[in-house]
C-alpha cells in the first residue's frame, strides 16, 4: 500500500491537566497521522481538545504520555524554539514594538539567517500576503484582516515544515472571514506547506480542508475527507456536529430495519434498536397520495433565502426536516397542516455507531 | 448663531476650569517656584559671616562649585574634594538604579504572574517599608551591617569569617541602604508595565525560534521599557539627592551632594555655595533625564 509521507503524527497522546482525582484529560489517547502537504483540520466544539493537540505539536505543552513525531522523528521533548513548526495564534500575538517587516523578520533573525536572505524573504512574504505598502507600519495601525496577514506571513517566513493555525479567523467578521478562507487555501497551495488548522466552524472546515478530524471530549471521533465526513458520519456526534441532520430510530431484525416513521429498509445491522441519520436535502416532499410515500403533516416552514426548511410531523410524532429550494416568487409555501408524502432513497440513510 | 453659543459655552468652561485649578496653582506658585527663586537669588549673593547672605552680587557661590580659595594666598584652584563628592553621588546613584533594577525586575515579574487575587497582597507587602520612617529604617540597616551587627555576628558564629566585615561607613554601606530604600520605587512601575504585557507574546517568541534569553532581550525588555524608564527615573533622581542614607550609613567621609549642600547651609555657613550646588543638582538631574528619555525613545524606533 503506497501512502503519501507523514508530516506529523500523534501516537497515543494523552494530556491531563491537574493532579490525581481532579485531573481532567483534555486529550485521551489520541492517535492521528497528518500527511505532507495537506490541509488538515481539527474540528470540534470548545473544550474538545483540538487546541491542546495543536499545542502539543507546537511544543507549548508536553503530553502526559504518548509521542509527537515530525517527519518520523520523535520531537515530544523538544522545546518550541527547536521545532521547525510555526503557529498562527488566535490573538495573532504580533509584537507591538516592531513594524510589520520586523515582525516577519523575527523568526528568520532568531534562526540566524544572513541579512540579505532575511531581506529577500521578508519582501517575498510581504508580496505573498499583499502587504508591501504596510512594511514600515506598526502592527497597531493595521486592521484585523491585515494583522491576520502579518501573523500568517510571520509564521510562514521561516518556511516551517508544518504551519499550525489556532482558530485564526474567529476574530474576523463574516465577509473578511470568507475572503481569508480563500486566501489561506491559496497560501497553502502556493507554499505546499502542511497546514494544521483548528476551528469550531464546520463550514470553514468543510470548505477548506483536504481532511478533517472531528474531535469531541478528548477523542478523535472520525477522520476523513469533508465529503466522507458529511455523507458518512461515523456516529451521532459527528452527524449532529457537521451540518444539519435528522435522526431516525428503528428496530433491526438482522436483515432489515423497521423505521419508527413507517417504512422498512434493507440495511444490515445487528438485531435490536438502531439509530440512523439522514440529511434534510435528501428528504423529498411529494403528494400525499404518492405510492410508497410516508404520510406526514407540514408543521412549519422556515425561509432561508435560497432554501426553505419544511418541518414535517411524521406518523410517530417525530419531526423530520426537509430542505428544498425556495419556490419561485408567487407560488405560495405549503400551509401548516397540509398532508403530504415523504420519500427518500434508502442509500441516503446512514447507520450510526454507538 | 449656534457656533456663537457654542463658543460662549466653551469659554465659560475654560474659565471655570481655571477657577477650579486656582488653589492648586497658588500652592504651586508659592511652594515650588517661590523657594526656587529664592535659591537662585541666594546663589548670586555674598555669604554672610554667620550664615545668611549679604545683598551683594557675587559669583563666588557658582565658582565655588568647582574651585576653592586657598586660605593662605587667596588663589583659586580646582576643588578635588568637591569633584570626588560629585563623582561618588553619580556613581552610587547609577549603581543603585542598576541594583534595584536587577533585583526589582524578577520581583515585579513574579508579582505580575501571580493569580490576580494574590497580586494585591504581594503589592501590599512591597509597600510595607513605607510605613516606617526612613531614618528608622536606615538606622535598622546600620544595626544589621555594623561591625558588631547582626550580619557579622551570624557570619562569625557560623564560621564563614573570623574578623568582622567592615561595611559600615563605606560606599558599599550607602549602596546597600539606598538599594533597600528605593527598591519599591523600581518594583511598582515595573509591575505596572509587566502587568500590561501580553504573556501570549512569549509563546510567539519561543515559536519563532527565540531562546529564553532572546525572548527576554528582544520581546520582553523592549515592550516593558516605559516601566524601566519610569522606575529608573524614580530611583535615580532621589538617589542623587539622597541625604539621610549617606549620612547614617556613609559617615562623614562618604558624603554625597545632599550632605554637601546641607554642610554649606550649616557648619560651613556658605549659603550662596549651597544654593548654587542645589541649582547644579537640579540642572544635572534635568539634563540626565532629558538625555535618558531621548536616548531610550530613539532606541525604541530604530526605523522610524
Amino acid at each position: 500500500m503506497s501512502e503519501s509521507p507523514i508530516a506529523v503524527e500523534a501516537r497515543n497522546a494523552v494530556k491531563a491537566f491537574g493532579q490525581g482525582a481532579t485531573a481532567v484529560k483534555a486529550l485521551d489517547d489520541v492517535s492521528v497521522k497528518i500527511k505532507k502537504g495537506e490541509f488538515f483540520t481539527l474540528l470540534g466544539p470548545s473544550g474538545c481538545g483540538k487546541t491542546t493537540l495543536l499545542r502539543l505539536i507546537a511544543g507549548f505543552e508536553t503530553p502526559t504520555s504518548g509521542q509527537i513525531l515530525l517527519d518520523g522523528a520523535d520531537i515530544t521533548q523538544l522545546p518550541p524554539n527547536k521545532r521547525p513548526v510555526n503557529t498562527v495564534f488566535q490573538s495573532y500575538a504580533l509584537f507591538p514594538h516592531l513594524t510589520v517587516a520586523q515582525n516577519i523578520a523575527f523568526g528568520l533573525e532568531m534562526q540566524g539567517r544572513p541579512k540579505a536572505e532575511i531581506k529577500k524573504t521578508v519582501a517575498r512574504m510581504l508580496a505573498l500576503v499583499k502587504l508591501e505598502p504596510m512594511a514600515d507600519r506598526k502592527t497597531s495601525q493595521l486592521s484585523g484582516g491585515q494583522q491576520q496577514r502579518v501573523a500568517l506571513a510571520r509564521a510562514l517566513a521561516p518556511a516551517p515544515k508544518v504551519l499550525l493555525l489556532d482558530e485564526p479567523l474567529s476574530a474576523l467578521d463574516l465577509k473578511l472571514r470568507k475572503e481569508m478562507q480563500i486566501e489561506l487555501k491559496r497560501l497553502q497551495m502556493e507554499t505546499g506547506i502542511t497546514f494544521v488548522f483548528v476551528t469550531h466552524d464546520q463550514e470553514e472546515a468543510l470548505t477548506m480542508s483536504d481532511r478533517i478530524a472531528v474531535m469531541s471530549a478528548g477523542h478523535i471521533q472520525q477522520v476523513g475527507a469533508p465529503r466522507e465526513i458529511y455523507t458518512r458520519p461515523a456516529n451521532r456526534f459527528v452527524a449532529s456536529f457537521i451540518g444539519e441532520t435528522n435522526f431516525l430510530t428503528g428496530k433491526s431484525d438482522g436483515e432489515a430495519v423497521q423505521l419508527d416513521i413507517g417504512s422498512k429498509i434493507a440495511i444490515k445491522a445487528p438485531p435490536g434498536p438502531v439509530s440512523l441519520a439522514i440529511r434534510p436535502e435528501q428528504v423529498r416532499v411529494v403528494a400525499a397520495n404518492d405510492p410508497g410515500a410516508l404520510p406526514a403533516t407540514v408543521g412549519a416552514t422556515v425561509y432561508f433565502g435560497t432554501d426553505t426548511h419544511l418541518h414535517l410531523v411524521m406518523k410517530d410524532g417525530s419531526t423530520l426536516v426537509a430542505r428544498m429550494q425556495s419556490p419561485a416568487s408567487g407560488s405560495g409555501d405549503l400551509a401548516k397542516g397540509t398532508n403530504v408524502g415523504v420519500t427518500f432513497p434508502d442509500s441516503a440513510l446512514q447507520l450510526l455507531g454507538d | 448663531m449656534a457656533s456663537n453659543a457654542e463658543e460662549k459655552a466653551e469659554s465659560a468652561r475654560t474659565r471655570s476650569a481655571w477657577l477650579l485649578s486656582t488653589p492648586a496653582l497658588i500652592v504651586l506658585l508659592f511652594a515650588a517656584s517661590g523657594p526656587l527663586l529664592i535659591v537662585v537669588t541666594y546663589s548670586f549673593l555674598t555669604p554672610g559671616q554667620y550664615g545668611n547672605v549679604v545683598w551683594n552680587f557675587d559669583l563666588s557661590g557658582w565658582v565655588g562649585i568647582l574651585f576653592s580659595k586657598d586660605i593662605f594666598d587667596g588663589t583659586w584652584h580646582l576643588a578635588d574634594a568637591h569633584l570626588s563628592i560629585f563623582w561618588r553621588s553619580v556613581k552610587l546613584s547609577l549603581l543603585t538604579t542598576a541594583i534595584t533594577f536587577a533585583v526589582g525586575f524578577p520581583t515585579a515579574w513574579f508579582i505580575a504572574t501571580r493569580p490576580p487575587t494574590q497580586r494585591a497582597l504581594w503589592l501590599f507587602l512591597i509597600t510595607i517599608p513605607f510605613w516606617t520612617n526612613l531614618l528608622i529604617r536606615t538606622i535598622a540597616i546600620n544595626e544589621v551591617i555594623r561591625n558588631e551587627g547582626l550580619l557579622n555576628t551570624v557570619l562569625i558564629w557560623i564560621g564563614v569569617i573570623s574578623t568582622p566585615l567592615h561595611i559600615i561607613y563605606t560606599d558599599t554601606a550607602v549602596l546597600i541602604g539606598m538599594a533597600y530604600v528605593y527598591l519599591p520605587l523600581m518594583v511598582l512601575p515595573l509591575y505596572a508595565a509587566i502587568d500590561r504585557f501580553d504573556m501570549r507574546l512569549l509563546e510567539a517568541g519561543y515559536d519563532l525560534y527565540a531562546s529564553r534569553i532572546q525572548v527576554l532581550r528582544r520581546v520582553i525588555l523592549p515592550i516593558v521599557k516605559p516601566g524601566i524608564i519610569a522606575g529608573s527615573i524614580l530611583v535615580f533622581v532621589p538617589s542623587l539627592g539622597a541625604y539621610v542614607t549617606p549620612r547614617v550609613l556613609g559617615g562623614g567621609k562618604n558624603m554625597m551632594i545632599g550632605n554637601f549642600i546641607e554642610l554649606q547651609f550649616g557648619q560651613a555657613r556658605n549659603w550662596p555655595l549651597g544654593a548654587a550646588l542645589s541649582m547644579t543638582l537640579l540642572i544635572v538631574v534635568m539634563a540626565a533625564l532629558l538625555v535618558y528619555v531621548k536616548a531610550s525613545t530613539r532606541e525604541g524606533n530604530p526605523h522610524g
